[in-house]
């Protein structure tokens, strides 16, 4: 069976959607990054899906599900490089991807992936300084 | 009158299939030059009414057309299952109405994503959804 590879670097796992997603095939991600997660204990998940021309209801609640899956899992996440006519047909599908971070290209997103696990290691203390917790 | 250009029959029976409705509406709507959102839209909506077709239809039949009206050129897909069809319609249009496990939003969404929309379904009667998007 078919699948999208998933690359570890460091503690990120990065995946690019560089196919027309069949639904299945969307699953098997899925369920791949969260056993990705888990085996090698990654901190945050990057998605690059710049060469998707569309993005419909069933691709977005698998960006969905995979973030909040992350989120459980204690991983951060990022989706990066959607297209804007992608964006604005998402906007008039009425899908708001709640809960999912975006970022504008992959740079943007490893800086928002980085942010967001200081944030979980790190309080921000009230002069200023951060604390490992 | 529209005038028909051009016609693609595609049988929707299992998954794979709405992908290759993406990638048929995808060309036509290249071929008369929509813009890239206007393709995107069409596209999106499609692939919303091509899965309903297949989960809740049992599957069908996608018809694409290229039409010229006057000046105008357009992409017209009609989307026809003989499954159980729609008992409510305006509920089903409504956003985050699901009767099974969706977010509800395919069938709303879809009407908001093209020019024209046309729904005629009925309990026993199967459903019948005609989409078109004009240049
Ligand atoms: N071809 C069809 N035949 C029978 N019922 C349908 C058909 N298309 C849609 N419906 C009914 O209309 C409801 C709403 O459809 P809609 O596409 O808006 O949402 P969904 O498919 O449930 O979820 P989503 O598309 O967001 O994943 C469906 O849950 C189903 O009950
Ligand atoms: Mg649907």
């Amino acid at each position: 069976m078919d699948r999208i590879p998933i690359l570890t670097m460091g503690h990120f796992l990065l995946v690019t959607i560089q196919v027309d997603m069949h639904d299945q095939l969307a699953l098997t991600l899925q369920d791949d990054l969260t056993n990705k997660i888990t085996s090698t204990l990654a901190k945050g998940v990057l998605i690059d899906i710049s060469s998707l021309e569309i993005v419909d209801s069933f691709i977005g609640r698998m960006l969905g599900n995979i973030s909040s899956m992350a989120r459980v899992l204690g991983a951060g996440s990022v989706v990066v490089g959607m297209q804007p006519a992608v964006a604005i047909t998402l906007v008039e599908l009425g899908l708001s991807l709640t809960g999912v971070y975006t970022a504008l290209d992959v740079e943007k997103g490893m800086q928002l992936l980085r942010r967001q696990i200081d944030a979980d290691f790190y309080h921000l203390t009230t002069d200023g300084n951060f604390v490992e917790i | 009158m529209a005038t028909l250009l051009k016609s693609e029959k595609l049988e929707v029976s299992e998954e794979q299939h709405i992908v290759t409705v993406r990638q048929a509406v995808r060309r036509m709507s290249v071929e008369i030059k929509l813009s890239l959102v206007d393709q995107t839209k069409i596209i999106t909506a499609a692939s919303e009414l091509a899965r309903n077709l297949l989960i809740y239809g049992g599957g069908g039949e996608v018809v694409l057309e290229l039409l010229r009206e006057g000046v105008r050129q357009g992409v017209r897909v009609h989307f026809a299952d003989e499954g159980p069809g729609i008992e409510n319609i305006e509920l089903a249009l409504r956003d985050g109405y699901t009767s099974g496990g969706g977010m509800g939003l395919g069938l709303g969404g879809a009407k908001r994503l093209v020019n024209e929309f046309d729904l005629v379904s009925a309990p026993g009667k199967g459903t019948h959804i005609t989409i078109t998007r004009w240049k």
